[in-house]
């Protein structure tokens, strides 16, 4: 008895409503998609269920490259943030990183308030249980009820919900973050659709009530004073606001001896928990375990939110038992009395293996299907977020018929990430790192707008008037640049003093301002005084002039290097070649090649296992190859005509 | 990588009378105008019309080089459709090395194997049939090159760019941690922990580069390792082959059951003889040290004169050892060609074809000669003698080009590596922030993994986590 509805056709159909599907929600609806956005609780919109903060070394990058092609995140935490601070400010500019904690209701709220005002864009609570294919190219889903969604698209953002279970210490429940549903579905439908899937782990530490800490015997982090916008939109005064600030502490021999003492009730351990956690963010249980020579270790204590007495430990999450946990925390200084509000727990969940998808985020086995965020073996809102838009933009791009976008790892951290996904082999939730991006120099979190914004506007997410700014700054930094270069100083009695007082050594004869800049010690805004013609400009200019000029060497260096990786991205590899086919490649290239099948020579060599001689190999074949391709069909029609031409020699023979 | 201009010996090294090297791409012009001084005033290759020779001096920073012929072959009518510079020089295989050298620091890139024929292909040069056989020759090359690394590098060189790697790697890993999570991890007085280590690197790098100057196969001739049963006669072949040159330059005696090594010109080809000991099963310890020595020996000869007795018929040791050496390049002696003859040039001609055609290829039996000689009564040696010099100077006998080149490729990966150490210590004295150390010890790092045949993968990443305590 079939009685399951059947609901009006979609474009695209996202399937959760974390970070990564707001995005991929709204950038379709925002290109004029009708859009359908699945979640399995209508209050877990953009949740926050792990680190109240959005950003962070690399992630900021993320979220500024987000912004800059006009997602969604970089606006939604610059309204509700509740501290800022720019990391890493003593070092290079390349790895200056934005990072602000969040109200994590508010956070959840204003997104919500985004999404539901959206045109294009239908709200739906419901848990997604099947993908409905026909010959291998999406037409619908199917939810719990059995009501049917027929669509165009449908792009995964599962996050951690798939066959989820959180476990903590001897006790472990089927359901997801916060004790929401799990999707208990959807993995059976994905698998017998052929998709290969993971099963990974993370965590998170426990939150305590604010009135049982004693902050007196911790160290208070500020934010900054001078803020910086996530979003290229909004300037440092538009949301300037009151900051709450977080606290350290410390861990110490106790907290270690507790911990060891109880180490084999610990599932990690006890090997209960068979996910594969990450490395980067390791329980409190793992980092004494393997770094047993440390005496201790970092808490932060963070505010979850301004209207609520919630803090989150950094620094300790764990999968310990209940009363361990208790034991542990209360070891710390400033903790002694704390009242556990939620325990830390581990969550395990599927996942896929990222390798079966194209760099544009659409499944290569299955026509418009589309994944982004933790499903895709990641880890992170802000990892999320960047897939969740890039995986949007794609799957309207693919239904507008019009050209799918792949960010280059020389355009963006976004590039960086979803190539790694693709084409090298994780086994735990991949992070982002500034030490995966190669070209970093060239990849700041001050430049994501001149690398990306027109592209955002390109695919339609950009307005006219935000490009037009961009294209003024760009002719405003190209100016000052060159005025600088060639506004001369002399080695005057004057500049020799202005110099000394600097602490920087004289002249022995006339420079540029640009030279004088080049100098460490010497910044855009002490040249002031030595230079009259100087007019104001928007400090966003400033900044970009200043790190021109100053790292120009290094830049170059880094433009060079990218011209040559250009040049190996451009060589695009057929999608139909036959690994088989190639003589002389190793069978370890040839395995790895044919499974990932690369979409260029540039990604070929990324991944691991195939060396020089084997893109050589690869390089000339595929010339060869697209000889034989002409030559085959040239060869047909010359055929004919030798044939022709045969007929006439032989009988010129017989004469 | 792929338009750049690139540069390598062209003939094979041997001490023929010329030897050519070829730089192709856009730059070639420009770096060999950089080394050639013409003997026409005032006259540079850039202003040379194509397919012309023109004669001078190269010279680098003042220091004449070689007197040579150099041919400018302008785009598109030459091999690789680039501009191609050829330079003839008849210095020998030291000299050509150092203009290459020159050549290379002028700024041109040492070419990968089978490049330019890869160029040639890629460019429409050469048609379609051969695109199979560029396919092979990359391939085919890219094995004897990583077979010749491994081959160089077994020892305490290896060891050594593997610790100085491990060593960087550290370091490189400290700094990512850092900057990844600044709040755990402090670079406080790192600097000048880092500059210590800098030095000392520069130091060892400096020291590696001092022993790799000259490819000790040069300095030491054709390895040619004399090879066969006990009692075939080896050490008489060896004694006649000495006593008839008195051109003895060094000689390195190992103990008697050992290798034994000689350094002889013949017909002014340089050979590195090694006499070794009698290849056969046995259970006494010290022999069969000497018998395992006997074959790693042969796995690196650039020749091998496989002795046989021909009074006596071949047994199983015999085609054992001809087995173990096929593939190689090799002269059979039949020696005791005074005693009534059981082993003829033709018997033996017929075993090896049917010992080495065993899969249906055939191609391995030009790299084998088979001469009568007589080491007691000392005579056949012209025969001998003749072979040689025929070989060589067919061609056919050369000195391991790859073995050379690959010399080559590590000596530029170490004063790249230094040179990326030189820009680490540049970035600390400007007073840069860590982040921009990274960049250059990444380079350094990578340039050494080229020498031991690693690549970088997830090294940096792995050995943050593995090495420091990360995260929330």
């Amino acid at each position: 008895m079939d009685q399951n509805i059947i609901y009006e056709k979609y474009d695209v159909a996202v399937v959760g409503a974390g970070h990564a599907g707001c995005e991929a929600a709204l950038a379709c609806a925002r290109l004029g998609l009708e859009t359908i956005i699945f979640t399995v609780s209508m209050d877990s919109i953009a949740m926050m269920p792990c680190n109240p903060n959005i950003g962070g070394t690399s992630k900021g990058h993320l979220v500024r490259e987000i912004d800059a092609l006009g997602g969604e995140m970089g606006i939604n935490i610059d309204k509700t943030f509740i501290q800022s601070k720019m990391l890493n400010r003593s070092k290079g500019p390349a790895v200056h990183s934005l990072r602000a904690q969040a109200d994590k209701q508010d956070y959840s709220r204003e997104m919500r308030k985004v999404l539901e005002n959206t045109d294009h864009l239908t709200l739906k609570q419901a848990e997604v249980t099947e993908i409905i294919t026909d010959e291998n190219r999406i037409t619908g889903i199917k939810i719990l009820s059995g009501g049917i969604f027929p669509c165009r698209a449908v792009i995964l953002c599962t996050g951690v919900y798939l066959k989820a279970r959180c476990i903590c210490g001897e006790m472990s429940t089927y359901t997801g973050p916060n004790g929401l549903p799990a999707a208990n579905y959807l993995t059976d439908s994905l698998v017998a659709h052929g998709i290969e899937m993971y099963r990974f782990k993370t965590g998170t530490p426990a939150r305590i009530d604010k009135r049982s800490i004693d902050f007196s015997k911790m160290e208070e982090q500020f934010g900054d004073e001078q803020i910086v916008p996530f979003s290229f939109t909004n300037k440092p005064e538009d949301i300037a606001r009151e900051q709450v600030s977080c606290w350290l502490t410390y861990t110490n021999e106790e907290t270690h001896a507790i911990i060891r003492d109880n180490i084999s009730r610990s599932p990690l351990f006890s090997g209960s928990i068979k996910g594969t956690g990450p490395r980067y963010c390791p329980s409190i249980e793992d980092k004494v375990v393997k770094f047993a020579d440390k005496d201790r270790h970092q808490v932060f204590i963070e505010p979850e939110g301004n209207y609520t007495n919630e803090m989150y430990i950094a620094g300790m999450s764990s999968s310990l038992p209940e009363d361990v946990q208790v034991r542990m925390y209360r070891s710390v200084p400033g903790l002694e009395h704390a009242n556990i509000v939620r325990n830390a727990y581990a969550i395990e969940y599927d996942c896929i293996n990222p390798m079966q998808l194209k760099p544009t985020l659409e499944f290569k086995s299955i026509d418009g299907l589309f994944s982004g965020g933790q499903f895709n073996g990641s880890s992170g809102y802000e990892e999320a977020a960047a897939q969740g838009l890039v995986a949007g933009i794609n799957a309207a791009m693919k239904l507008l018929g019009r050209e799918q976008i792949v960010i280059d790892r020389s355009l963006g951290y976004i590039g960086v990430l979803i190539d790694d996904l693709v084409t090298k082999e994780t086994h735990e939730p991949y992070r982002m790192m500034t030490s995966r991006a190669e070209y970093r120099l060239i990849l700041r979190q001050d430049n994501a707008d001149l690398r990306l914004t027109k592209l955002g506007y390109q695919v339609g997410l950009i307005d006219r008037i935000r490009y037009d700014k961009l294209i003024k700054k760009e002719q405003m930094i190209a100016d000052e640049e060159e005025r600088l270069l060639h506004t001369m100083v002399g080695a005057t009695e004057k500049i020799q003093e202005f110099l000394r007082l600097l602490g920087s050594s004289g002249l022995s004869s006339g420079c540029s301002l640009g030279d004088l800049l080049k100098r460490p010690e010497i910044t855009y805004k002490m040249l002031e005084p030595i230079d009259p013609e100087r007019k104001p400009l928007p400090e966003d200019v400033v900044t970009e002039v200043e790190i021109n000029i100053k790292y120009d060497g290094y830049i170059r260096r880094q433009l060079r290097q990218i011209e040559q990786f250009k040049k190996m991205e451009e060589k695009k590899i057929p999608e139909e070649l036959d690994y088989n086919e190639v003589p002389s490649l190793r069978i370890e290239a040839r395995q790895k090649l044919a499974k990932i099948r690369p979409v260029n020579m540039g990604q070929a060599s990324r991944i691991s296992g195939v060396s020089p001689a084997d893109l050589s190999v690869l390089m000339v074949y595929m010339e060869h190859y697209k000889f034989k391709g002409c030559n085959t069909k040239l060869n047909k029609e010359k055929g004919e005509e030798v044939d022709k031409e045969n007929g006439g020699e032989s009988d010129k023979e017989t004469k | 990588m792929d338009n750049d201009t690139i540069a390598a010996i062209a003939t094979g090294l041997s001490n023929a009378g010329i030897s050519i090297i070829r730089i192709s791409g856009t730059e070639a012009i420009q770096i060999a105008d950089r080394l050639f001084y013409a003997k026409k005033e005032n006259f540079h290759l850039k202003e040379a019309k194509s397919h012309t020779l023109h004669y001078g001096i190269l010279k680098e920073n003042q220091i004449p080089l070689d007197e040579v012929l150099v041919s400018v072959m302008r785009s598109p009518n030459t091999y690789t459709r680039e501009d191609v510079v050829e330079i003839n020089c008849h210095g020998g295989i030291i000299v050509t090395k150092k203009v290459l050298d020159a050549v290379i620091r002028c700024g041109a890139r040492l070419a990968e194997p089978g490049e330019f024929t890869k160029r040639a292909f890629l460019n429409g040069r050469i048609d379609l049939s051969q695109a199979e056989a560029v396919i092979d020759i990359i391939q085919a090359k890219n094995n004897m090159e990583l077979e010749n690394s491994v081959r160089q590098l077994n020892g305490n060189i290896n060891k050594e760019i593997m610790q100085l790697r491990e060593q960087i790697l550290l370091d490189m890993a400290f700094i990512e941690a850092a900057l990844d999570d600044p709040e755990h991890i402090s670079l406080d007085g790192f600097t000048e922990k880092l500059e210590e280590n800098l030095s000392n690197w520069k130091y060892r790098l400096r020291k590696l580069l001092s022993t790799a100057e000259n490819g000790r196969r040069i300095k030491e001739g054709l390895r040619t390792v004399i090879l066969g049963k006990p009692n075939t006669g080896k050490s008489s072949l060896l004694n006649m082959i000495l006593g008839e040159n008195r051109a003895i330059v060094t000689d390195i005696a190992g103990t008697t059951r050992d290798t034994l090594e000689e350094y002889i010109t013949f017909n002014g080809i340089p050979l590195n003889i090694v006499d070794t000991a009698g290849i056969r099963w046995t259970k006494d310890v010290v022999e069969r040290i000497g018998v395992d020595k006997a074959r790693q020996a042969a796995v690196e000869a650039d020749l091998i004169l496989l002795v046989v007795d021909s009074s006596v018929a071949l047994d199983d040791g015999d085609k054992e050892i001809l087995r173990e050496v096929k593939g190689k390049r090799i002269i059979v002696i039949l020696n005791k060609s005074d005693l009534p003859v059981k082993v003829t040039e033709t018997d033996m001609n017929s075993v090896l074809a049917q010992i080495w055609s065993d899969n249906g290829k055939a191609s391995s039996l030009s790299m084998i000669e088979v001469i009568s000689i007589s080491a007691k009564e000392a005579t056949g040696l012209e025969k001998l003698e003749q072979k040689i010099t025929e070989m060589f100077f067919d061609g056919e006998l050369v000195f391991h080009e790859d073995i050379c080149v690959t010399n080559a490729r590590h000596r530029y990966a170490l004063e790249r590596a230094e040179k990326s150490l030189e820009q680490v210590m540049e970035s600390i004295r400007m007073g840069m922030s860590e982040d921009f150390y990274s960049i250059d010890l990444m380079d350094a790092y990578r340039e050494l993994g080229t020498i031991i045949g690693e690549e970088v993968d997830e090294d940096l990443v792995n050995t943050i986590f593995k090495e420091f305590c990360m995260g929330k």
